[in-house]
């Protein structure tokens, strides 16, 4: 891999708290490698803003490999930037070239509201885990675990859902701020299981009510929070979502 | 005070049993009126608090992450170990026990370590009925694979992401407790002092990152489950956040700190690539199941890869520990790594990295797959396109991950790696109950010393998080707080709780007021820089004690130069940095000193001055033959107390891979 440096322009959105009303920043950065990660190039720029006595740029990171979810950046529009399921953290700064201009906003939805800077709340996706994100076993009444086997292929499509790391770019570029993406995931998690099943129907409808309530917006299956999900989880799981729902409030089972 | 770990008395394989059956209860009633404060959300920290909240404690968690289910144990990737014998290979609690001690080069508790083997099967039953997706076999069974330091399969995984679906299970539990009622949840905290009312730990001060305020907490006990304190290296697989000042704190409060120079440096890091790198990433120990690790034979051989014959090429872990092969603990993976690097046979442009081969395995399962197909004479091209497949069902992430960072495509090339600093086996002491030296205070998980010894065996950090926070210390708070059911919440006005608090706002205030010229940052860089050099891979005395003159020159520096701008009232990312570093400094020191004190080299603490003839660390049973517990007294002052380990049942002999 040959490796080259650049000059790059950044226009960072800066805001100083929730009630702020924030705005464009202009920033020149130089001598940035193509090795970099896109995080790292923000080091260097705030490295600079400390050293000309300015305030560093706040923003959300903490793995840094791509698996905590803490990363968040939308960047020239799309949340995580250019690279397909690729987190901010994990973008490297090959995928720029001397010269370019980059546009970088924080998360941008209702239930989501801005701390500082590109650091957004997202305890709203906490909440919704609350409302039956689980299944409901205390420590300690667990049986050995090969008496359940548990068909192969189910398994992996279980954890294929599971692997969502509560990021919330699906929510950042749907035009409606769905949160369906998310929520699904972790129905279709559970649901896939037979361990999730006593609590099927409860969990769906529960959740689905506290999305709501956190002023999420509806699905309207544009899917692009499939396309921008850095964890590659699907829009199929949207539609056993909504199967199962259909299920649960047809069915009276009990809640 | 004379240090005593409350090791029960009786049979090694009754303790744990006898233990249980005879703790102290607390009934339910007076359960609802017992506070516990947890800090830490990883796998100590959620189960914990998980289970705390289900027996009925009123439990607050704390983190300093956005939310419970970032905290860094959910980036640990190849697997869980467990004693269930799935795969029929002959193990048991006590080869678990065995490896464990072994493998920790017999520097480690017993009877802590058997209690963890004896609980290990428990974990991934309750893991499963959480529905944690755990990897499975066709017919419908737990599928389980190898890990270094062992002859059997034992680890259970999901993908590379085991610690993530782990966690997920432990954050969910705790996340109904908090819909319950039964968990209050403090994110975005950073605990910043422990509270000690008449000698017990009472409470914490907190500080909202977000809001800027500091806060005063109660708790009838204090939990500390932090992670571990690689980060001293400024380098390392750690998370950015992860950070020493939760138990720094209990440690000049009163907590010994346990072995601090026991540092892991994992094999298998994708190298670094220059002074911007502001972490490393780890390649799970697991693709030394399949990847073969070489080097040329020839001293700076620039040639790829590829270019370059087998009989050119030196597989020099098969060749030095032909039993285990590629599949040596960590320490000796790496130690083997930098010899070679340093004799000149490294690869890459900087010659400090080895390849990981995965060229062997690609083949050899394609030429399965095909056998499957009916084809017993495949093209080799055939046999790797198939191989490959295989391969990424196994370790896709992984190699995608390889890919993203280095832009290279590890199926068709090796991968380089080299090592990195990981994990810290060393922490707070605690003794079998999992409580510090302070009453009440306890410390799970990485944040304790106790389970592995000088190293650990991988797979072994997870099965230790949950060991502690879903089945050991739901048993010994309960023989604690069975005394303290009379003790009414102490109202956080207490002049303790007041003192604390202006202590915590006057260093605040203290370092706001610096107004220097260096970066916080940077500061850390250079103390990561004397560690990594100094009390790194290989340590002498020589080094250390520059090291610890360093590093005390550097505290100076940064209590009187470091910059940090903004204010204290708010979200400010670098006083929360300035802090940590602070800490890390002070940690830095003791670690040197750890190290110099302990002449002999064990497990991942290697003195240069000891050694045997093949270059392999040699102990001196004689002389260190304990854990060093570490007293504060006062900056740069520390008074070392010794816990004789006395082995029941192992018999510490050289450790041997060959
Ligand atoms: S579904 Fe994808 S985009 Fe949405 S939170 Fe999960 S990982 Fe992030
Ligand atoms: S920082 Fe953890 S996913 Fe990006």
């Amino acid at each position: 891999m040959e490796h080259y440096n650049m000059n790059l322009t950044l226009k960072v959105w800066r805001q100083k708290n929730a009630q702020d009303k924030g705005g464009f920043e202009t920033y020149q950065v130089k001598d940035i490698s193509s090795e970099m990660s896109f995080l790292e190039m923000f080091d260097v720029l705030n490295e600079q803003l400390i050293n000309e006595g300015k305030e560093p740029i706040t923003f959300d990171h903490d793995c840094r490999e791509g698996i905590c979810g803490a990363c968040s950046m939308h960047i020239n529009g799309q949340a995580h930037g250019p690279w397909a399921q690729t987190t901010t953290c994990q973008l490297h700064m090959r995928a720029y070239k001397d010269g370019d201009t980059i546009v970088v906003e924080p998360w941008r939805a209702k239930a989501f509201p801005v701390i500082k800077d590109l650091m957004v709340d997202r305890r709203a996706f906490d909440r919704i885990i609350q409302a039956g994100g689980y299944i409901s076993v205390d420590t300690g009444n667990a049986q050995d675990a090969n008496n359940l086997p548990i068909n192969k292929d189910k398994a992996d499509e279980s954890f294929a859902a599971a692997a969502c790391i509560g990021c919330g770019a699906c929510v950042a570029s749907c035009k409606n701020s769905s949160a369906m993406l998310f929520l699904s995931a972790k129905v279709a998690h559970l649901a896939l299981l037979p361990q999730g099943e006593p609590e099927r129907m409860s969990r769906v409808t529960n959740m689905v009510d506290q999305m709501d309530k956190e002023g999420f917006g509806s699905c309207t299956n544009t899917e692009a929070c499939e396309a921008e999900c850095p964890k590659g989880i699907s829009v199929q799981n949207i539609r056993r979502l909504n199967s199962e729902y259909i299920r649960s409030v047809f069915s009276g089972d009990d809640k | 005070m004379p240090l005593n770990s409350k090791i029960p008395a009786g049979q090694m394989a009754q303790k744990w049993t006898d233990y249980k059956d005879h703790c102290k209860l607390v009934n339910p009633a007076n359960k609802r009126n017992i506070e516990v404060i947890i800090v830490g959300t990883g796998l100590a920290g959620a189960s914990a608090a998980a289970s705390l909240g289900e027996m009925g404690y009123k439990v607050k968690a704390f983190c300093f992450q956005d939310s419970a289910r970032r905290a860094h144990s959910i980036a640990a990737q190849g697997g869980i170990n467990a004693a269930k014998n799935y795969q029929n290979d002959g193990d048991s609690t006590f080869r678990l026990f065995y490896d464990t001690i072994k493998g920790g080069d017999y520097r480690a508790r017993e009877a802590n370590v058997h209690r963890l083997a004896e609980v290990s099967a428990n974990i991934i039953d309750q893991c499963v009925a959480q529905g944690v997706p755990f990897a499975r076999e066709y017919g419908g069974l737990l599928s389980n694979r190898s890990f270094g330091g062992t002859q059997v399969q034992r680890t259970f995984y999901a993908a590379g992401q085991t610690g993530q679906q782990l966690l997920i299970g432990a954050y969910q539990a705790l996340e109904r407790q908090i819909a319950l009622g039964n968990v209050t949840m403090y994110d975005r905290h950073e605990m910043l002092d422990i509270v000690k009312i008449d000698g017990k730990a009472r409470g914490i001060i907190a500080r909202d990152l977000v809001s800027g305020k500091l806060e005063r907490h109660f708790g009838h006990a204090v939990l500390l489950a932090s992670g571990g304190y690689g980060n001293v290296f400024y380098l390392s697989t750690n998370a950015m956040g992860s950070n020493v000042t939760a138990a720094w704190k209990a440690h000049k409060k009163g907590a010994y700190f346990g072995n601090p120079c026991y540092t892991q440096i994992h094999p298998t890091c994708i190298p670094v690539s220059g002074d911007h790198q502001s972490k490393l990433t780890l390649m799970s120990e697991s693709l030394r199941n399949d990847g073969r690790i070489w080097v040329p034979k020839k001293q700076n051989d620039t040639r790829k890869a590829k270019d370059i014959p087998e009989d050119e090429r030196d597989y020099y872990l098969e060749r030095r520990y032909p039993a285990f092969g590629n599949l040596v603990p960590r320490d000796v993976a790496s130690r083997a790594a930098k010899e070679r690097c340093d004799a000149g046979y490294g690869v890459g442009t900087s010659k400090q990295a080895v390849f990981l081969d995965f060229a062997a395995a690609i083949e050899r399962y394609g030429r399965i797959e095909c056998n499957k197909q009916g084809d017993h004479n495949p093209a080799l091209d055939k046999a790797i396109t198939l191989g490959k497949e295989v391969v990424k069902e196994k370790y896709g992430n992984l190699f995608d991950m390889y890919e993203k960072i280095t832009g290279e495509n590890p199926y068709e090339m090796p991968m380089r790696i080299y090592p990195a600093v990981h994990y810290t086996m060393g922490g707070i002491w605690v003794d079998y109950e999992l409580m510090t030296t302070v009453p009440g205070l306890y410390a799970l998980g990485e944040a304790n010393f106790s389970d592995h010894g000088a190293n650990r065996l991988g797979a072994s950090a997870l099965m230790q998080g949950l060991a502690d926070g879903y089945f050991v210390i739901p048993y010994t708070i309960g023989n604690y707080l069975a005394d303290d059911i009379r003790t009414k919440a102490i109202p956080t006005d207490h002049p303790e709780f007041v003192k604390a608090e202006q202590e915590v706002a006057d260093r605040i205030n203290k370092l706001m007021s610096i107004q220097g010229t260096e970066s916080v940052e940077s500061m850390h860089k250079r103390l990561g820089k004397i560690m990594w050099e100094k009390c790194g891979m290989a340590r002498n005395a020589k080094g250390l004690q520059e090291a610890i003159t360093e590093i005390q020159a550097l505290r100076k520096e940064f209590w009187s130069n470091v910059r940090i701008p903004g204010s204290a009232d708010g979200m400010n990312t670098e006083l929360d940095k300035a802090n940590r570093v602070a800490d890390f400094i002070e940690l830095g020191e003791l670690m040197c000193k750890d190290a110099l004190n302990r002449e002999e080299s064990c497990g991942g603490h290697f003195r240069e001055e000891s050694q045997t003839d093949e270059g392999e660390a040699k102990r001196d049973d004689e002389k260190f033959m304990y854990v060093s517990a570490w007293e504060y007294k006062d900056i740069s002052n520390w008074e070392l107390h010794k816990e004789a380990l006395d082995y029941e049942i192992m018999h510490p002999t050289q450790r041997s891979y060959k």
